[in-house]
Parts: C-alpha cells; structure tokens; sequence
C-alpha cells in the first residue's frame, strides 16, 4: 500500500450531503476484475452527460461543464472536501479504488459513512473528519479564491490552509502507524498466527458446530 | 459491573487479540463470497502466494450479475460478456481455492443473504462477514454479521481474522402491537425516518421489543438487513425460541449431540437486563403506518397517508438543498399526496424482501387482481432457487402471472441493475429493495421503497395507494 505521510494539493468542493458509493463509482464498472482504471469513472453520472459503460473511450463522451470536477479551476485537484456521510450505501472498495485512481489523496468531511472511512486506508487515501463548522470554512475560502491548496500532515494530525490557519484532526493510532509506513494489514494479523491458532482450537472445542 | 450487551457478547467470545491502541483481532466464522467484491481479493492471494485460513468457513454464490431469465444456458447465456467474466471468475476462483459454491446453475443459487440463511450457514452466536454492506441482514439470527471491503475480504480469507475497533452500542425498541397493514419493512423505514441515515454511525443497533419479538424470523431479517441505512454496519436480535425454530434442521445446522449444545450455548444470546447501551432509541408500533420514501435516501420517508415534504419548511440549509436536488432528481411537487404518485413499474425482491413470506404476502394482495394497464413492468424475483420451487409449489407464481406480473429466476436483478434488469430514465418504481439513491436502478430510475404488500397494490392500483384501505374497499385480500 502506499504510505502517506505529508500531501500538498488544490482543494475541491463536493458541496452534497450523503454522496453514496454508487455515486462515487457507479455500478456498471463494478463488473471489472481489476482493482485500477476506475478513475474515469469516478462521479460518472454527474461528471458525464451521456451514460457510461466499462471499456468505453471517455474521450469521446461529452462532460457536464457544471460538475465541480470538470471546471478548469480544480484540475489536478487532489484533495476532496465533501459533506456529511460521505461514501455511505455499498461497501464497494472499488470507491477509494476510483479516488485514488483519479489522484485523490485525501477527503475531508463532517463524517463519513464507516465501511468507506475503513477501505480508504486499505488504499493509501486519508479521510479526515474535520467538525462541520471549519468543514464550512473550506468550502467558502475555497469557493472563494482560486488554486486554493491545503497541506496535510498525518504525522502532526493537521490541515492547513493557504493563510496558515491550522486545524487539528482526530485518527485511529493503529490506522495512522499503518498508512504512515504503508503496511499490508495481512502481513500484521500473520504476525499474530498462534494467538489465531489457539484461539481456534479453542473455539473448534466449545463450538464444534462452526467447524465442518 | 454492568451486564454485557448482546453485541459485547458476541464481540468478547471472538476476540483474538487486543493491541494497546485498542485495535482488535476478531475470528470470522463464516464469509459469503459474491462474484462482485472478490475477484481483487483472490488475485491479491495469487500475487503474495497466501492460501486461504478455513475453506470451510467460505460460502460462495453468484448472485449481482446473473440474468434472471433464459438461465437454461448457464454462464454461458449471460450476455454481457463483461458480467459473464466476472461470474466465471468466481468459478474459477472458488475451484482454484477450494470454496464451497453454489453455481448459477444450482438450485441452492440465490442472493447470498438469502442462501445463507436458508442453508442454515448463518448461525445463532457467529461472526459472519461478505463484501457487502446488507450483511447486517444475519444479524436477525442472533449472530454478530456486517459488510466489508474487498481488502478485508482478502484479509479474511487469509486470517480468518478482521482487524477491528468496537463499535457502540445502541438499542431500538419498537414496542407495542404491530398495526394491521404494517410490515417489518414499515418498521424499518420508520426507524431510519427517525433516527436518519447516519443516525448509528459508529454504533452496533440491537433491535429489541415486543413488536420486533413478535416479528417472524424472515421479518428481523428485514430490518437487520436496512441497519446499514441507518448508518450502523451491525445489526442484532436477539435469539429466542423462534431463532431456533427456524435453523433447526437446516442443512449446514448442527446435528446430533452438537445441537443439543449448540442450543445451550444460544441461550446466552441476549442483553443481560442491567447491560447499559451508549444510546437508546424508542418507538411505539401503533404510531406506524405503511411507509413509502419519496426521495433519493431511505430516510426521506413518509407514511402513505402523507405528502411529499415541501423543502421551504427545512430551516437547515444543506438539509433544504437536498430535499430540493432530491425532488428535482425524483420529479415530484412538494405537497403531492403520497398516494396519489403514479407509478411505472414495480419490483418484488431483493436481500430486503425476497423470502417466501414476502411473496406470500404480496400474493395475498395480487390475488385476483389485475397489475395495472398503466404499469409497463411489474416482476417479482425470488431470493434464492429454493424460495423460487417453494413459491411454486403453493401456486404463487400462478397468482402472480395470472395478475400481469413477470415471475423470474433468483438474483439481485432490478435492486441494482447490473444485470439487464433496470428502470428507463425518468421510470418511477415501486420497489422492496432497500436503496432509493440516485440511479440505483438505473441511470435517471426514480425508486420508492415499499414493502411488498405495498409494491402489489401499487401495482394493481397504477400508483402508490394505502394498502390497509385497498384491502377493504376492492375486497378482502387474504
Ligand atoms: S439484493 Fe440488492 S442489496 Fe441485496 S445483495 Fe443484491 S444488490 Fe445488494
């Protein structure tokens, strides 16, 4: 997985509550065997006019010029400001999958939807829950001024804005340790295996049912 | 001390190991594999040469992508070669590893929270994962089941552990008789209308009462299975005589001298009376009506005796701005009367409600009835083949086609279209799935969550229409 330690990126506000993950990555791509090129299809039904199918040349689809993503002052965008229970409904990994492929490293919002908040970091993206106030804050500064970057340190916990201002952000010890060094979560429950070994014979033992 | 939750319960007697920051190991005793969400955790296995922990603890069956008509051909009658590569995927994935399958082409086939069960594979006191958020739907039987991620999907085939962090605890009670009309789908929008659709967030929701005690087992799993939507990965019941009833005797059941123990072991499964919850939630049962959701989330839901919301009364601005960008999506006028909403097509199924006393309940309303002229699609669609060959072995299937219904092979099918089941743009859809979202049935589809006495009387009616004065006034349905 890749680590994420400090990212500088242009902001983009996703100015909807409850944007679902079928949203984020419709479910026609979900057909794919792949775990990569979900990026252009990221927000397709919003972000194209036409409809979508895998395998389709994007190039020749016509995009909706009113779509946040598509307007020229967010190119390159790599930090996602969202509202409240972002990515909640499926809990298709292939939505940080679609983030990440597009070059998001990051979304902020008031709250996230928990299967979501949970794969981001199975995929190097950083979730950050900010409260609603400063969330609101973003989004006006960054309406309001173009190119507008925000800084993040997962080290200090920390987001901070073009003027300096800083806010502080709450993680999991054990989710920060991991996307910090980009641990593979399977290679650190192996290094459990006879605490899991003991614990099913225990378990075989005592609920001989569940074992077939 | 305070007694222990049901949840702390089933959490205590899988935990594996604790770390300092408090992250956890908990032991999986059984994942349902699906074709959509496994095939990148079975090539992450293939590419770092790990085996997986437990075959045995898998249950795999195709269930998003498989057509529900013309399924004589088998796989090879999938038309969309891309649908048809994922489910030869997850055949070749499931020979390759050694996974128990039921194939498309077996009659145990079906959706997978449906076949679980049914088979017996869901158990009182388990932990039970899939790659899919409406696990919570096992939750019914007393077990401690939620949706994951493909990565955990691959972690657990390789661990049969999760890491994890302890949720919450929070309890529903729904108390009180259970009003004539009224279904566990009710109960379950009505809750979500209440607490929202983020409301249990973080936490693991308990159902409990008497109107959820006095539900059938079938009827729990409904509401388990939209705890998701009110944000909670988990959702429980405790077991009690009923729980054991119906897993008694089940294929994949303990036999002989295990069920014995197994039953004594399942007594425990409940909330000890001083068990403190970190949140507790009331509702009385008489005050809920048949529910019908007239926006793009499962909490924008109303009962049928209502009308569609006007956003002018919302004093919160991005609650008012979604109400608006829902009504413009769902092309309804605030104030229509909720009955009054025409619609074109209806779909009986889904992990929500597609088990046999779904279809016999929407049987009892289709009965002699007519689906109306104005309905261009009406289909119903078994959970799984074995709900299929019951439903047709007590003549359902006869009433519904002699009704102008379409009665079709077991699937997701038009819960999320990705098979060729699926709304127009513009359609408006009386559905009993669970997900009103924006283009869930289809791109520019315009879904309404109902239970399936609702979604057959809307049906017969031509719009959405208060099952409860449809049965008394064009004669009695059952
Ligand atoms: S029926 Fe619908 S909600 Fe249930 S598993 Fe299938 S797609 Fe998901």
């Amino acid at each position: 997985m890749r680590a994420f330690t400090q990212h500088k990126g242009v902001c983009v506000p996703l100015d909807r509550p409850n944007v679902d993950t079928d949203a984020i990555i419709p479910k026609q791509f979900l057909k794919s065997i792949k775990r990569s090129g979900f990026g252009v299809n990221l927000f397709d039904a919003w972000r194209y006019l036409d409809h979508g199918e895998p395998g389709q040349d994007v190039s020749t689809r016509q995009l909706n010029p009113d779509f946040v993503l598509n307007q020229s002052r967010y190119a390159g965008a790599s930090v996602l400001l969202a509202r409240d229970n972002f990515g909640c409904g499926s809990s298709r990994e292939h939505a940080p999958w679609a983030l990440e492929d597009y070059g998001f490293r990051s979304v902020i919002a008031p709250s996230f939807a928990d299967i979501f908040y949970n794969n981001c970091f199975k995929n190097g993206l950083l979730p950050i829950i900010l409260d609603a106030e400063s969330v609101d804050q973003l989004f006006s500064e960054s309406a309001d001024s173009e190119g507008y970057a925000l800084e993040i340190d997962l080290g200090s916990q920390s987001v901070t804005t073009p003027s300096g201002e800083k806010f502080d952000f709450a993680i999991d010890n054990f989710r920060k340790h991991c996307l910090l060094y980009g641990l593979d979560d399977i290679g650190l429950t192996l290094q459990h295996v006879d605490a899991i070994k003991i614990f099913e014979a225990k378990h075989r033992a005592t609920s001989p049912w569940l074992f077939s | 001390m305070a007694g222990k939750t049901l949840y702390d319960k089933l959490w205590d007697a899988h935990l594996v190991h604790e770390s300092d920051d408090g992250s956890c190991l908990i032991y999986i005793d059984r994942q349902l594999v699906h074709e959509v969400t496994s095939p990148q955790a079975f090539e992450g296995l293939r590419l770092t040469g790990r085996k997986v922990w437990r075959t045995d603890a898998n249950l795999a069956t195709p269930d998003h992508n498989v057509p529900t008509t013309n399924r004589a051909a088998g796989v090879a009658g999938i038309i969309d070669p891309i649908s048809r590569l994922q489910v030869e995927t997850l055949d070749q994935n499931c020979a390759d590893f050694d996974i128990p399958e039921f194939t498309m082409d077996d009659i145990r086939q079906g959706i997978v929270h449906v076949v679980s069960p049914e088979q017996g594979a869901t158990l009182p006191g388990m932990t039970l994962v899939c790659g899919d958020s409406h696990t919570s739907t096992h939750g019914a039987l007393g077990a401690l089941a939620h949706g994951v991620g493909t990565s955990e999907v691959e972690h657990v085939l390789a661990t049969q552990c999760l890491i994890q962090k302890k949720s919450k605890n929070m309890r529903v009670s729904v108390d009180g008789q259970i009003p004539f009309g009224v279904t566990a789908k009710d109960i379950v929008l009505a809750i979500i209308g209440k607490i929202g659709t983020a409301g249990g967030t973080g936490y693991a929701i308990e159902f409990a009462g008497s109107a959820i005690r006095d539900l059938s087992v079938e009827g729990r799993m409904t509401v388990c299975n939209m705890t998701i939507e009110a944000g909670a990965r988990a959702g429980m019941v405790a077991v009690d005589d009923k729980t054991i009833e119906y897993v008694k005797g089940r294929p994949f059941s303990p036999k002989g001298d295990d069920w014995g123990n197994a039953v004594a072991a399942w007594a425990d499964l409940h909330s000890d009376d001083d068990a403190v919850f970190d949140c507790e939630v009331t509702l009385d049962a008489a005050d809920i009506e048949p529910q019908v959701t007239w926006g793009t989330s499962p909490e924008m839901v109303m009962p049928i005796s209502g009308s569609v919301p006007n956003p002018e009364c919302e004093l919160d601005s991005v609650k008012r701005t979604g109400m608006e960008r829902a009504l413009e999506y769902i092309g309804l006028d605030a104030d229509t009367p909720m009955n009054e909403i025409m619609i074109d097509k209806v779909f009986i199924g889904s992990c929500t409600n597609s088990r046999i006393e779904d279809l016999r309940a929407a049987a009892a309303v289709a009965k002699g009835r007519k689906v109306a002229s104005s309905v261009v699609l009406a289909m119903v669609v078994p959970g799984s083949g074995l709900v299929k060959q019951q439903a047709e072995a007590e003549g359902l299937d006869k009433i519904f086609t002699d009704a102008g219904f379409e009665w079709r092979e077991p699937g997701c099918s038009m819960c999320l279209a990705m098979n060729a089941d699926r709304l127009e743009p513009g359609e408006r859809c009386a559905s009993t799935s669970n997900r009103n979202f924006e283009g869930r049935q289809g791109q520019g589809g315009r879904t309404h969550l109902v239970s399936p006495q609702m979604a057959a009387a809307a049906a017969v009616a031509g719009h959405f229409v208060d099952v409860r004065d449809f049965v008394n006034t064009i004669g009695e349905a059952s």
